[in-house]
Protein backbone atom coordinates (compact mmCIF):
# COMPACT_ATOMS: atom_id res chain seq x y z
CA UNK A 1 0.00 0.00 0.00
CA UNK A 2 1.42 3.31 -1.18
CA UNK A 3 -0.66 5.73 0.57
CA UNK A 4 -3.63 5.49 3.07
CA UNK A 5 -4.75 7.97 6.19
CA UNK A 6 -5.69 7.31 9.79
CA UNK A 7 -8.41 8.65 11.26
CA UNK A 8 -10.65 8.72 14.05
CA UNK A 9 -13.25 11.35 14.35
CA UNK A 10 -14.18 11.23 17.84
CA UNK A 11 -11.44 9.60 20.48
CA UNK A 12 -12.87 7.09 22.77
CA UNK A 13 -11.81 6.28 26.09
CA UNK A 14 -10.04 9.62 26.68
CA UNK A 15 -11.63 12.74 28.76
CA UNK A 16 -12.83 15.36 26.60
CA UNK A 17 -13.02 15.58 22.78
CA UNK A 18 -10.15 14.39 20.17
CA UNK A 19 -9.65 13.02 17.06
CA UNK A 20 -6.72 12.39 15.24
CA UNK A 21 -5.59 12.23 11.56
CA UNK A 22 -1.72 10.05 10.09
CA UNK A 23 -1.27 10.82 6.62
CA UNK A 24 0.96 8.24 5.16
CA UNK A 25 2.32 8.34 0.90
CA UNK A 26 4.80 6.26 -0.58
CA UNK A 27 5.04 4.11 2.94
CA UNK A 28 6.32 7.35 4.58
CA UNK A 29 4.27 9.03 7.26
CA UNK A 30 3.92 12.74 6.36
CA UNK A 31 1.78 14.23 8.97
CA UNK A 32 -0.17 13.36 12.18
CA UNK A 33 -2.24 15.49 14.12
CA UNK A 34 -4.29 15.57 17.58
CA UNK A 35 -7.14 17.99 16.84
CA UNK A 36 -8.76 19.02 19.84
CA UNK A 37 -11.43 20.28 19.08
CA UNK A 38 -13.27 20.22 23.41
CA UNK A 39 -14.04 23.55 23.03
CA UNK A 40 -11.84 26.73 25.06
CA UNK A 41 -13.08 26.98 28.44
CA UNK A 42 -11.46 30.64 28.82
CA UNK A 43 -10.37 29.89 33.00
CA UNK A 44 -6.90 32.30 32.87
CA UNK A 45 -9.45 34.55 31.73
CA UNK A 46 -11.83 35.16 34.17
CA UNK A 47 -9.64 34.60 37.49
CA UNK A 48 -8.27 38.22 36.96
CA UNK A 49 -10.21 40.28 39.39
CA UNK A 50 -10.80 37.24 41.65
CA UNK A 51 -9.64 37.24 45.30
CA UNK A 52 -6.39 34.98 46.24
CA UNK A 53 -8.55 33.03 48.34
CA UNK A 54 -11.27 31.81 45.26
CA UNK A 55 -8.16 30.65 42.82
CA UNK A 56 -8.52 27.06 44.65
CA UNK A 57 -12.10 26.81 44.42
CA UNK A 58 -12.59 28.13 40.55
CA UNK A 59 -10.03 25.89 38.93
CA UNK A 60 -10.88 22.52 40.47
CA UNK A 61 -13.98 23.24 38.09
CA UNK A 62 -11.35 22.83 35.57
CA UNK A 63 -11.05 19.25 35.89
CA UNK A 64 -13.55 16.34 37.88
CA UNK A 65 -11.14 13.90 38.21
CA UNK A 66 -8.09 15.97 39.21
CA UNK A 67 -9.51 18.66 41.62
CA UNK A 68 -6.96 18.73 44.00
CA UNK A 69 -4.59 19.29 41.39
CA UNK A 70 -5.39 22.00 40.26
CA UNK A 71 -6.30 23.18 43.91
CA UNK A 72 -2.68 22.50 45.53
CA UNK A 73 -0.57 23.98 42.09
CA UNK A 74 -2.81 27.54 42.98
CA UNK A 75 -2.28 27.01 46.86
CA UNK A 76 1.26 26.66 46.13
CA UNK A 77 1.56 29.55 44.03
CA UNK A 78 -0.44 31.73 45.74
CA UNK A 79 1.73 30.87 49.00
CA UNK A 80 4.61 31.27 46.80
CA UNK A 81 3.55 35.01 45.95
CA UNK A 82 3.63 36.26 49.97
CA UNK A 83 5.97 33.87 51.06
CA UNK A 84 3.78 31.44 53.26
CA UNK A 85 5.28 28.31 54.65
CA UNK A 86 2.91 25.46 55.52
CA UNK A 87 4.67 23.11 57.05
CA UNK A 88 4.25 19.74 59.90
CA UNK A 89 0.98 17.66 59.66
CA UNK A 90 -0.77 20.30 57.29
CA UNK A 91 2.17 19.62 54.87
CA UNK A 92 1.34 15.88 55.26
CA UNK A 93 -2.20 16.38 55.02
CA UNK A 94 -2.23 17.67 51.77
CA UNK A 95 -0.05 15.13 50.38
CA UNK A 96 -2.66 12.58 52.02
CA UNK A 97 -5.80 14.15 50.19
CA UNK A 98 -3.38 14.15 47.26
CA UNK A 99 -2.71 10.36 47.09
CA UNK A 100 -6.42 10.40 47.50
CA UNK A 101 -6.79 11.75 44.31
CA UNK A 102 -3.64 9.43 42.21
CA UNK A 103 -5.77 6.77 43.50
CA UNK A 104 -9.09 7.28 42.08
CA UNK A 105 -7.69 8.74 38.84
CA UNK A 106 -5.04 6.14 38.76
CA UNK A 107 -8.04 3.03 39.31
CA UNK A 108 -10.23 5.25 36.61
CA UNK A 109 -8.03 5.48 34.03
CA UNK A 110 -6.32 1.32 34.20
CA UNK A 111 -9.13 -0.27 34.69
CA UNK A 112 -12.03 1.09 32.78
CA UNK A 113 -10.05 3.64 30.15
CA UNK A 114 -6.71 1.51 29.55
CA UNK A 115 -6.82 -2.10 30.16
CA UNK A 116 -9.48 -2.79 27.77
CA UNK A 117 -7.32 -1.69 24.38
CA UNK A 118 -5.03 -4.98 26.06
CA UNK A 119 -7.66 -7.34 26.25
CA UNK A 120 -9.31 -6.53 23.03
CA UNK A 121 -12.69 -4.96 24.34
CA UNK A 122 -14.82 -1.90 22.60
CA UNK A 123 -14.72 -0.86 26.44
CA UNK A 124 -15.11 -1.88 30.10
CA UNK A 125 -18.48 -2.57 30.24
CA UNK A 126 -17.72 -5.41 27.66
CA UNK A 127 -15.01 -6.43 29.92
CA UNK A 128 -17.25 -6.35 32.85
CA UNK A 129 -19.27 -9.34 31.27
CA UNK A 130 -15.97 -11.59 31.14
CA UNK A 131 -13.64 -10.31 34.14
CA UNK A 132 -16.60 -9.13 36.76
CA UNK A 133 -14.80 -9.74 39.59
CA UNK A 134 -11.76 -7.76 37.91
CA UNK A 135 -13.50 -4.55 37.29
CA UNK A 136 -15.13 -4.61 40.60
CA UNK A 137 -11.81 -4.55 42.06
CA UNK A 138 -11.06 -1.40 39.98
CA UNK A 139 -14.20 0.22 40.55
CA UNK A 140 -13.67 -0.10 44.88
CA UNK A 141 -10.07 0.70 44.39
CA UNK A 142 -11.30 3.63 42.43
CA UNK A 143 -14.33 4.23 45.40
CA UNK A 144 -11.10 3.99 48.29
CA UNK A 145 -9.08 6.83 46.50
CA UNK A 146 -13.04 8.73 46.48
CA UNK A 147 -13.55 8.22 50.49
CA UNK A 148 -9.63 9.70 51.48
CA UNK A 149 -10.73 12.67 49.02
CA UNK A 150 -14.23 13.43 50.28
CA UNK A 151 -12.76 12.61 54.25
CA UNK A 152 -10.15 15.53 53.98
CA UNK A 153 -12.14 17.30 51.33
CA UNK A 154 -15.89 17.26 52.27
CA UNK A 155 -16.21 15.78 49.33
CA UNK A 156 -15.01 14.19 46.25
CA UNK A 157 -15.75 16.36 43.07
CA UNK A 158 -14.21 19.78 43.75
CA UNK A 159 -13.51 19.72 47.31
CA UNK A 160 -14.03 22.16 49.73
CA UNK A 161 -12.43 22.17 52.96
CA UNK A 162 -8.53 23.18 51.37
CA UNK A 163 -7.67 26.80 51.47
CA UNK A 164 -4.78 29.49 50.81
CA UNK A 165 -2.42 28.89 53.90
CA UNK A 166 -3.85 24.85 54.73
CA UNK A 167 -7.73 23.83 55.59
CA UNK A 168 -10.48 25.02 57.06
CA UNK A 169 -10.65 21.91 59.13
CA UNK A 170 -8.66 19.04 60.31
CA UNK A 171 -9.37 15.67 60.69
CA UNK A 172 -8.80 13.40 64.35
CA UNK A 173 -6.51 10.71 64.69
CA UNK A 174 -10.48 9.06 65.49
CA UNK A 175 -11.83 10.00 61.93
CA UNK A 176 -8.99 8.70 60.03
CA UNK A 177 -8.85 5.45 61.74
CA UNK A 178 -12.04 3.82 59.29
CA UNK A 179 -9.62 4.54 56.28
CA UNK A 180 -6.86 2.38 57.80
CA UNK A 181 -8.32 -1.37 56.80
CA UNK A 182 -9.80 0.60 53.69
CA UNK A 183 -6.22 1.56 52.02
CA UNK A 184 -4.76 -1.75 53.96
CA UNK A 185 -7.19 -3.60 51.70
CA UNK A 186 -6.75 -1.35 48.73
CA UNK A 187 -2.83 -1.60 48.62
CA UNK A 188 -3.36 -5.02 48.15
CA UNK A 189 -6.27 -4.74 45.38
CA UNK A 190 -3.23 -2.76 43.92
CA UNK A 191 -0.16 -4.83 43.96
CA UNK A 192 -2.65 -7.64 42.12
CA UNK A 193 -3.15 -4.67 39.64
CA UNK A 194 0.38 -4.52 39.05
CA UNK A 195 0.78 -8.34 38.84
CA UNK A 196 -2.16 -8.11 36.56
CA UNK A 197 -1.04 -5.66 33.87
CA UNK A 198 2.09 -6.97 34.25
CA UNK A 199 1.06 -9.96 31.91
CA UNK A 200 -0.91 -7.86 29.13
CA UNK A 201 0.56 -8.06 25.08
CA UNK A 202 2.90 -4.97 24.84
CA UNK A 203 3.80 -4.09 21.09
CA UNK A 204 7.86 -3.41 20.68
CA UNK A 205 8.18 0.00 21.02
CA UNK A 206 10.58 2.26 23.08
CA UNK A 207 11.54 5.97 22.59
CA UNK A 208 14.41 8.15 24.09
CA UNK A 209 11.81 10.76 25.38
CA UNK A 210 12.74 13.96 27.72
CA UNK A 211 11.13 12.98 31.07
CA UNK A 212 10.15 16.18 32.66
CA UNK A 213 9.08 15.81 36.21
CA UNK A 214 10.05 17.22 39.72
CA UNK A 215 12.49 15.69 42.18
CA UNK A 216 12.59 16.36 45.76
CA UNK A 217 15.56 15.69 48.37
CA UNK A 218 13.49 12.84 50.18
CA UNK A 219 9.96 12.07 48.52
CA UNK A 220 8.30 10.56 45.68
CA UNK A 221 7.41 13.82 44.41
CA UNK A 222 3.77 14.96 44.61
CA UNK A 223 3.42 18.92 45.90
CA UNK A 224 7.10 20.18 46.10
CA UNK A 225 10.42 19.67 44.07
CA UNK A 226 12.73 21.18 41.31
CA UNK A 227 11.97 20.46 38.07
CA UNK A 228 14.14 17.99 36.06
CA UNK A 229 14.64 15.95 33.74
CA UNK A 230 16.62 12.96 31.90
CA UNK A 231 18.89 15.65 29.88
CA UNK A 232 19.82 18.11 32.26
CA UNK A 233 17.30 20.04 33.13
CA UNK A 234 17.50 21.19 36.74
CA UNK A 235 15.20 24.50 37.76
CA UNK A 236 13.24 25.98 40.27
CA UNK A 237 9.37 25.74 39.23
CA UNK A 238 9.83 29.93 39.34
CA UNK A 239 12.15 29.39 36.21
CA UNK A 240 9.21 27.51 34.42
CA UNK A 241 8.35 30.18 31.37
CA UNK A 242 12.31 30.56 30.72
CA UNK A 243 12.23 27.09 29.70
CA UNK A 244 9.10 25.74 28.09
CA UNK A 245 7.09 27.80 25.89
CA UNK A 246 3.48 27.67 25.11
CA UNK A 247 2.25 27.62 21.12
CA UNK A 248 -0.82 28.08 19.67
CA UNK A 249 -1.36 25.68 16.62
CA UNK A 250 -4.48 26.21 14.45
CA UNK A 251 -5.73 22.41 14.59
CA UNK A 252 -6.12 21.82 18.61
CA UNK A 253 -8.26 24.16 20.91
CA UNK A 254 -5.12 23.08 23.35
CA UNK A 255 -1.51 25.19 23.29
CA UNK A 256 1.18 22.89 22.68
CA UNK A 257 4.00 23.07 25.17
CA UNK A 258 7.75 22.92 24.51
CA UNK A 259 11.08 23.05 26.05
CA UNK A 260 12.64 25.68 24.52
CA UNK A 261 15.20 25.11 21.65
CA UNK A 262 14.54 21.07 22.45
CA UNK A 263 11.08 20.53 21.41
CA UNK A 264 8.39 18.00 22.92
CA UNK A 265 8.97 16.17 26.51
CA UNK A 266 6.73 13.95 28.35
CA UNK A 267 5.37 14.38 32.13
CA UNK A 268 3.44 12.04 33.76
CA UNK A 269 3.40 8.88 35.74
CA UNK A 270 6.18 7.54 33.10
CA UNK A 271 7.99 10.82 34.07
CA UNK A 272 8.04 10.69 37.78
CA UNK A 273 9.06 7.29 37.57
CA UNK A 274 12.51 7.11 35.36
CA UNK A 275 13.18 10.38 37.38
CA UNK A 276 12.58 8.95 40.98
CA UNK A 277 12.18 5.00 40.73
CA UNK A 278 14.51 5.53 44.01
CA UNK A 279 11.93 7.86 46.33
CA UNK A 280 9.35 4.99 45.60
CA UNK A 281 8.67 2.97 49.05
CA UNK A 282 10.24 -0.63 48.65
CA UNK A 283 6.96 -2.63 48.56
CA UNK A 284 6.23 -0.02 45.05
CA UNK A 285 9.83 -0.60 44.14
CA UNK A 286 9.80 -4.50 44.44
CA UNK A 287 6.25 -4.79 42.71
CA UNK A 288 7.80 -3.07 40.00
CA UNK A 289 10.66 -5.23 39.79
CA UNK A 290 8.18 -8.20 39.94
CA UNK A 291 6.38 -7.04 36.95
CA UNK A 292 9.71 -7.01 34.70
CA UNK A 293 10.18 -3.06 35.07
CA UNK A 294 13.83 -1.73 35.81
CA UNK A 295 14.86 1.48 37.35
CA UNK A 296 13.60 3.00 33.93
CA UNK A 297 11.01 2.23 31.51
CA UNK A 298 10.70 4.27 28.14
CA UNK A 299 7.72 2.21 26.52
CA UNK A 300 4.84 4.03 26.64
CA UNK A 301 2.70 1.06 26.45
CA UNK A 302 4.08 0.62 30.04
CA UNK A 303 2.65 3.20 31.30
CA UNK A 304 -0.45 1.07 32.53
CA UNK A 305 2.00 -0.56 35.19
CA UNK A 306 3.68 2.20 36.19
CA UNK A 307 0.32 4.07 37.26
CA UNK A 308 -0.76 0.42 39.05
CA UNK A 309 3.12 0.87 40.63
CA UNK A 310 2.08 4.58 41.93
CA UNK A 311 -1.24 3.51 42.82
CA UNK A 312 0.54 0.98 45.51
CA UNK A 313 2.87 3.94 46.14
CA UNK A 314 0.14 6.33 46.81
CA UNK A 315 -1.85 3.94 49.44
CA UNK A 316 1.70 2.77 50.99
CA UNK A 317 2.21 6.43 51.87
CA UNK A 318 -1.51 7.37 52.98
CA UNK A 319 -1.08 4.81 55.06
CA UNK A 320 2.35 6.07 56.93
CA UNK A 321 0.95 9.92 57.22
CA UNK A 322 -2.45 8.51 58.97
CA UNK A 323 -0.01 5.83 61.02
CA UNK A 324 2.64 9.05 62.03
CA UNK A 325 -0.65 11.21 61.91
CA UNK A 326 -1.24 13.77 65.07
CA UNK A 327 -3.88 16.74 65.12
CA UNK A 328 -2.21 19.84 64.24
CA UNK A 329 -2.70 22.87 66.53
CA UNK A 330 -4.59 24.95 63.80
CA UNK A 331 -6.07 24.05 60.80
CA UNK A 332 -4.70 27.11 58.48
CA UNK A 333 -1.88 29.42 58.96
CA UNK A 334 -1.32 33.69 58.48
CA UNK A 335 -1.54 34.85 55.20
CA UNK A 336 -1.10 38.35 54.02
CA UNK A 337 -1.57 38.94 50.92
CA UNK A 338 1.33 41.97 48.82
CA UNK A 339 1.45 42.72 45.50
CA UNK A 340 3.78 40.00 43.77
CA UNK A 341 4.22 36.76 41.36
CA UNK A 342 3.71 33.88 42.35
CA UNK A 343 4.73 30.13 40.88
CA UNK A 344 3.26 26.65 41.45
CA UNK A 345 4.27 23.24 39.99
CA UNK A 346 2.64 19.93 41.62
CA UNK A 347 2.01 16.72 39.74
CA UNK A 348 -1.26 15.96 38.82
CA UNK A 349 -2.17 12.30 38.35
CA UNK A 350 -1.39 13.10 34.39
CA UNK A 351 1.75 15.12 35.26
CA UNK A 352 2.93 18.40 36.37
CA UNK A 353 0.99 21.16 36.46
CA UNK A 354 2.20 25.00 36.45
CA UNK A 355 0.32 27.82 37.81
CA UNK A 356 1.28 31.26 37.72
CA UNK A 357 -0.41 34.28 39.26
CA UNK A 358 0.43 37.97 39.51
CA UNK A 359 -1.24 39.79 42.18
CA UNK A 360 -1.95 43.51 43.39
CA UNK A 361 -1.43 44.94 46.97
CA UNK A 362 -4.74 43.13 48.15
CA UNK A 363 -4.35 40.28 46.53
CA UNK A 364 -6.46 40.42 43.68
CA UNK A 365 -5.32 38.31 40.57
CA UNK A 366 -4.72 40.43 37.74
CA UNK A 367 -2.88 37.81 35.61
CA UNK A 368 -3.51 33.75 35.44
CA UNK A 369 -1.27 31.55 33.47
CA UNK A 370 -2.35 27.62 33.86
CA UNK A 371 -0.21 24.55 31.89
CA UNK A 372 -1.97 21.52 32.72
CA UNK A 373 0.00 18.07 31.92
CA UNK A 374 -1.92 17.01 28.56
CA UNK A 375 -1.02 20.26 27.01
CA UNK A 376 2.38 19.55 27.79
CA UNK A 377 2.15 16.31 26.39
CA UNK A 378 0.36 16.74 23.11
CA UNK A 379 3.64 16.81 20.83
CA UNK A 380 4.60 13.97 22.58
CA UNK A 381 1.54 11.78 21.47
CA UNK A 382 1.54 13.30 18.26
CA UNK A 383 6.08 12.02 17.73
CA UNK A 384 4.88 8.75 19.39
CA UNK A 385 1.78 8.68 16.53
CA UNK A 386 4.69 9.26 13.64
CA UNK A 387 7.15 6.75 14.98
CA UNK A 388 4.27 4.13 15.53
CA UNK A 389 2.61 4.19 12.68
CA UNK A 390 5.95 4.00 10.36
CA UNK A 391 7.03 1.08 12.70
CA UNK A 392 3.58 -1.03 12.26
CA UNK A 393 2.36 0.48 8.77
CA UNK A 394 2.40 -2.97 7.54
CA UNK A 395 -0.71 -4.00 10.08
CA UNK A 396 -4.14 -4.55 8.82
CA UNK A 397 -5.62 -1.09 8.77
CA UNK A 398 -8.61 -1.63 11.44
CA UNK A 399 -5.96 -2.67 13.73
CA UNK A 400 -3.50 -0.10 13.23
CA UNK A 401 -6.50 2.50 14.08
CA UNK A 402 -7.11 1.00 17.07
CA UNK A 403 -3.67 0.88 18.18
CA UNK A 404 -2.75 4.76 17.20
CA UNK A 405 -5.96 5.64 19.67
CA UNK A 406 -4.19 3.34 21.97
CA UNK A 407 -1.08 5.34 21.38
CA UNK A 408 -3.16 8.54 22.58
CA UNK A 409 -4.66 6.80 25.69
CA UNK A 410 -1.08 5.21 26.90
CA UNK A 411 -0.60 9.25 27.94
CA UNK A 412 -4.48 9.04 29.96
CA UNK A 413 -5.16 12.21 28.43
CA UNK A 414 -7.47 15.27 30.11
CA UNK A 415 -8.35 17.37 27.27
CA UNK A 416 -10.76 19.77 28.95
CA UNK A 417 -8.04 20.59 31.17
CA UNK A 418 -6.10 21.21 28.27
CA UNK A 419 -8.44 23.66 26.80
CA UNK A 420 -8.72 26.06 30.05
CA UNK A 421 -6.81 28.81 28.58
CA UNK A 422 -7.89 31.97 27.04
CA UNK A 423 -6.03 33.52 23.33
CA UNK A 424 -7.65 36.66 22.10
CA UNK A 425 -6.23 38.03 18.72
CA UNK A 426 -7.37 41.43 17.65
CA UNK A 427 -7.28 42.09 14.22
CA UNK B 1 -46.66 -5.12 59.77
CA UNK B 2 -46.30 -3.55 55.79
CA UNK B 3 -45.41 -6.44 53.29
CA UNK B 4 -44.49 -3.56 50.94
CA UNK B 5 -40.77 -3.93 49.96
CA UNK B 6 -38.65 -0.44 50.48
CA UNK B 7 -38.70 1.76 47.64
CA UNK B 8 -35.53 3.60 46.13
CA UNK B 9 -36.09 6.58 44.24
CA UNK B 10 -33.08 8.68 42.96
CA UNK B 11 -33.44 11.64 40.96
CA UNK B 12 -30.84 12.60 39.52
CA UNK B 13 -29.51 15.38 37.72
CA UNK B 14 -28.26 18.85 37.51
CA UNK B 15 -29.51 21.77 39.07
CA UNK B 16 -27.88 24.46 36.80
CA UNK B 17 -28.64 23.28 33.47
CA UNK B 18 -32.12 24.22 33.12
CA UNK B 19 -34.52 20.90 32.04
CA UNK B 20 -31.55 18.37 33.29
CA UNK B 21 -32.79 19.25 36.76
CA UNK B 22 -36.26 17.72 36.39
CA UNK B 23 -34.97 14.76 37.91
CA UNK B 24 -34.34 16.25 40.82
CA UNK B 25 -37.83 18.12 41.00
CA UNK B 26 -39.46 15.12 40.74
CA UNK B 27 -37.45 13.62 43.57
CA UNK B 28 -38.07 16.76 46.01
CA UNK B 29 -41.67 16.35 45.23
CA UNK B 30 -41.86 12.39 45.94
CA UNK B 31 -39.89 13.61 49.12
CA UNK B 32 -42.57 16.21 50.62
CA UNK B 33 -44.78 13.87 50.00
CA UNK B 34 -43.41 11.39 52.64
CA UNK B 35 -44.36 8.27 51.52
CA UNK B 36 -44.58 5.16 53.27
CA UNK B 37 -41.76 2.26 52.22
CA UNK B 38 -39.95 5.25 50.08
CA UNK B 39 -36.71 6.74 50.74
CA UNK B 40 -35.40 9.48 48.20
CA UNK B 41 -31.85 9.94 47.28
CA UNK B 42 -30.35 12.29 44.85
CA UNK B 43 -27.44 12.26 42.28
CA UNK B 44 -25.78 13.45 39.86
CA UNK B 45 -26.05 10.29 37.92
CA UNK B 46 -22.45 9.57 38.21
CA UNK B 47 -22.03 5.93 37.16
CA UNK B 48 -19.79 4.89 40.52
CA UNK B 49 -21.76 6.62 42.90
CA UNK B 50 -24.88 5.04 41.29
CA UNK B 51 -24.08 1.37 41.98
CA UNK B 52 -22.96 2.32 45.49
CA UNK B 53 -26.51 4.41 45.74
CA UNK B 54 -28.73 1.60 44.95
CA UNK B 55 -26.19 -1.24 46.68
CA UNK B 56 -28.81 -3.57 48.84
CA UNK B 57 -32.01 -2.11 48.00
CA UNK B 58 -34.59 -4.34 46.70
CA UNK B 59 -36.41 -1.90 43.98
CA UNK B 60 -35.23 0.86 42.87
CA UNK B 61 -37.30 3.80 40.71
CA UNK B 62 -34.66 6.42 38.74
CA UNK B 63 -36.37 9.64 37.57
CA UNK B 64 -34.05 11.41 34.95
CA UNK B 65 -33.94 14.45 31.75
CA UNK B 66 -33.62 12.79 28.23
CA UNK B 67 -32.71 13.94 25.07
CA UNK B 68 -34.06 11.34 22.23
CA UNK B 69 -35.77 13.67 20.22
CA UNK B 70 -39.02 13.45 20.91
CA UNK B 71 -41.30 16.73 22.15
CA UNK B 72 -39.55 18.03 25.71
CA UNK B 73 -41.87 16.95 28.46
CA UNK B 74 -42.68 13.36 27.04
CA UNK B 75 -42.64 11.29 29.95
CA UNK B 76 -40.76 7.16 28.92
CA UNK B 77 -40.61 4.59 31.30
CA UNK B 78 -38.01 1.12 31.12
CA UNK B 79 -38.29 -1.68 33.07
CA UNK B 80 -34.20 -1.51 33.13
CA UNK B 81 -34.01 -4.92 35.27
CA UNK B 82 -34.84 -7.11 32.03
CA UNK B 83 -34.63 -4.75 28.76
CA UNK B 84 -31.42 -2.69 28.02
CA UNK B 85 -32.09 1.35 28.22
CA UNK B 86 -31.69 2.32 24.15
CA UNK B 87 -28.50 3.98 23.66
CA UNK B 88 -30.80 6.83 22.14
CA UNK B 89 -32.11 7.48 25.38
CA UNK B 90 -29.02 8.98 27.26
CA UNK B 91 -26.56 11.62 26.09
CA UNK B 92 -22.92 10.43 26.66
CA UNK B 93 -20.39 12.45 27.60
CA UNK B 94 -16.76 12.43 27.25
CA UNK B 95 -16.56 13.44 30.56
CA UNK B 96 -18.41 11.75 33.24
CA UNK B 97 -19.78 8.26 32.56
CA UNK B 98 -23.38 8.47 32.86
CA UNK B 99 -27.01 6.54 33.43
CA UNK B 100 -27.08 4.32 30.97
CA UNK B 101 -23.42 3.67 31.20
CA UNK B 102 -24.08 2.72 35.17
CA UNK B 103 -27.06 0.64 34.27
CA UNK B 104 -25.49 -1.65 31.65
CA UNK B 105 -22.03 -2.11 33.82
CA UNK B 106 -24.21 -3.29 36.83
CA UNK B 107 -25.64 -5.43 34.53
CA UNK B 108 -22.09 -6.84 33.30
CA UNK B 109 -21.00 -7.18 36.94
CA UNK B 110 -24.73 -8.35 38.22
CA UNK B 111 -25.16 -5.56 40.33
CA UNK B 112 -28.41 -4.40 39.45
CA UNK B 113 -31.19 -3.86 41.64
CA UNK B 114 -33.99 -6.96 41.13
CA UNK B 115 -36.33 -4.31 40.37
CA UNK B 116 -35.22 -0.95 38.24
CA UNK B 117 -37.38 1.33 36.88
CA UNK B 118 -36.40 4.03 34.91
CA UNK B 119 -38.46 7.28 33.93
CA UNK B 120 -36.82 9.22 31.45
CA UNK B 121 -38.70 13.07 30.77
CA UNK B 122 -37.69 14.29 27.38
CA UNK B 123 -36.04 18.15 28.10
CA UNK B 124 -36.40 20.42 25.72
CA UNK B 125 -33.29 23.35 27.33
CA UNK B 126 -29.82 22.04 28.71
CA UNK B 127 -28.56 25.21 28.54
CA UNK B 128 -26.42 27.01 31.66
CA UNK B 129 -29.75 27.91 33.83
CA UNK B 130 -31.78 27.33 36.59
CA UNK B 131 -35.34 26.44 35.87
CA UNK B 132 -37.34 23.84 33.77
CA UNK B 133 -39.16 24.84 30.37
CA UNK B 134 -43.00 25.10 30.82
CA UNK B 135 -43.18 21.67 28.42
CA UNK B 136 -41.08 20.31 31.05
CA UNK B 137 -42.52 21.52 34.28
CA UNK B 138 -45.69 20.51 33.49
CA UNK B 139 -44.87 16.73 33.00
CA UNK B 140 -43.17 16.74 36.90
CA UNK B 141 -46.63 15.78 38.50
CA UNK B 142 -47.66 13.66 35.93
CA UNK B 143 -44.28 11.56 36.81
CA UNK B 144 -45.10 12.11 40.57
CA UNK B 145 -48.32 10.09 39.83
CA UNK B 146 -46.86 7.59 38.26
CA UNK B 147 -43.70 6.84 40.55
CA UNK B 148 -46.30 6.97 43.58
CA UNK B 149 -48.13 3.70 41.34
CA UNK B 150 -44.95 2.30 41.00
CA UNK B 151 -45.52 0.63 44.45
CA UNK B 152 -48.34 -0.90 44.10
CA UNK B 153 -47.11 -2.82 41.03
CA UNK B 154 -43.44 -4.12 42.72
CA UNK B 155 -44.29 -7.27 43.84
CA UNK B 156 -44.55 -7.60 47.75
Amino acid sequence: MKSKTVKVDYLARVEGEGALTVKVRDNKVTDVKLRIFEPPRFFEAFLRSRLYSEAPDITARICGICPIAYQMSSIHAMENAFGVKVDGQLRALRRLIYCGEWIESHALHIYLLHAPDFLGYQDAIQMAKDHSEIVQRGLQLKKVGNELMTLLGGREIHPINVRVGGFYKVPSKKDLAPLIDRLKWARDAALETVRWTSGFPFPEFESDYEFVALRHTEEYPINEGRLVSNKGLDIAANEYENYFVEEDVPYSNALHSMLKGRGAYLVGPLARYNLNFDRLSSLAQQAAHEAGLGATCTNPFKSIIVRSVETVYACDEALRIINEYEVPEKPVVGVQPRASTGHGCTEAPRGILYHRYRLDDRGIILEAKIVPPTSQNQKSIENDLWRFVSKYLSLPQEQLTWQCEQVVRNYDPCISCATHFLKLQIR
Amino acid sequence: MSSQPEILVLGLGNEYRCDDAVGLVVGRRIKALDLLNTIVSEGSGESVNLMEAWRGADAVIIVDAISSGSEPGTIHRFVADSQRIPSKFFHYSSHAFGVAEAIELARSLNQLPPHLIVYGIEGGKFDAGVGLSSEVARAVEEVVKRVRKEGCFLPG
